[in-house]
């Protein structure tokens, strides 16, 4: 699961173009959202690579 | 943010005056992390910073900080480690402000090797105050006060930190965050000057005049550039023309400026001939 903080994201895009998987994309008011769950393997870069900490990827356990 | 970080912000003061894409914030993260994993002493560590983009970073961490004059972080981080020996410096400074304006500051405190540590955020501009260039502009960029090319070559902050006597000195990128997180942790970690240059990317000034496109292809462009100490060691020097190298580059002992004072204050104090 990747939860983005929608006001503190501000568009920049690094997300989403450094998205191994590209698992994120723009929204139509320019800002990040998790877009393709299924495509996700939750590496944790977007988190780490966000500017603003927008980003907040949890790694879900096998249960 | 995630909740283990928190302690280290002033949330209030989020989100941060950073253009969007801005390196900054990912070398602040960086630095939040290292101090989470290291799970650091808050009341026994100061930040202090110079003046320009990089330098707004201690007004969004929850520390000791002082925002200081313009090239002068390292001069008042020395003050306040000579009074509290016992905590942890931390500086943040911008290029022009560690190697113009403070380049001066930079070279002795790397030959007294206090205990401070330095980073160095070389986003190769002077952000703040529109683009000019910086000493490490790289020789041929474009900036709002060399619009035909820089002429001027650019220092080697590395090379320049070892000549004048740090003990530790690393070079990242934001691209390597992981990387940077552990080498600030080395660097907290070790006794005496420790200097970090962190390359990092300002789309607004540096990369829209030089066409390097958005923030995430100058962190591509990082990415390409960068070589371990290594792959350096075997490539042609036409190969590492327009390459840098990343990692922990120097590490030595030498007596630290604090301690050495303290034993001379002590030896001084408690002299035979009392």
């Amino acid at each position: 699961m990747v939860i983005i903080d929608q006001k503190l994201c501000k568009g920049c895009g690094i997300c989403v173009s450094l998205c191994p998987k590209q698992a994120l994309a723009l929204n139509e008011v320019n800002k990040s959202y998790y877009a393709h769950p299924d495509v996700c393997i939750h590496c944790g870069m977007c988190e780490l690579w966000c500017p603003d900490y927008a980003i907040i990827v949890e790694r879900e356990s096998k249960e | 943010m995630r909740d283990e970080l928190k302690p280290y912000f002033r949330e209030n003061r989020l989100p941060h005056i950073w253009c969007p894409g801005c390196g900054h914030g990912i070398i602040m993260g960086a630095l939040a992390r290292a101090m989470a994993k290291m799970d650091i002493d808050k009341k026994n560590t100061a930040v202090i910073s110079g003046i320009g983009c990089s330098s707004r970073a201690t007004g969004y961490l929850d520390f000791d900080t002082l925002h200081t004059a313009h090239g002068r972080a390292l001069a008042f981080a020395t003050g306040y480690k000579m009074v509290k020996p016992e905590s942890k410096v931390i500086v943040l400074t911008g290029d022009g402000d560690c190697t113009a304006i403070g380049g001066n500051h930079l070279i002795h405190v790397a030959r007294r090797n206090i205990d401070l540590t330095t980073i160095v955020f070389n986003n190769n501009i002077y952000g703040m105050t529109g683009g000019q260039y910086s000493p490490l502009t790289p020789n041929g960029s474009k900036a709002t006060t060399s619009p035909y090319g820089n002429l001027e070559r650019n220092f080697d902050l590395v090379q320049l930190a070892k000549g004048a006597g740090a003990t530790f000195i690393a070079r990242s990128t934001v691209y390597h965050v992981n990387q940077l997180t552990d080498l600030i942790i080395k660097g907290i970690n070790h006794k005496g000057f420790s200097l970090i240059e962190v390359v990092t990317q300002c789309p607004t000034n540096y990369g829209r005049k030089n066409k390097m496109g958005s923030p995430a292809q100058m962190m591509l462009w990082q990415k390409e550039h960068a070589v371990t100490k290594a792959q350096a060691d075997k490539m042609t020097a036409e190969e590492l023309k327009d390459k840098f190298i990343v990692g922990l580059l120097h590490q030595e002992e030498a007596p630290e400026y604090t301690e050495q004072y303290a034993k001379m204050v002590a030896n001084l104090m408690g002299g035979d001939d009392k």
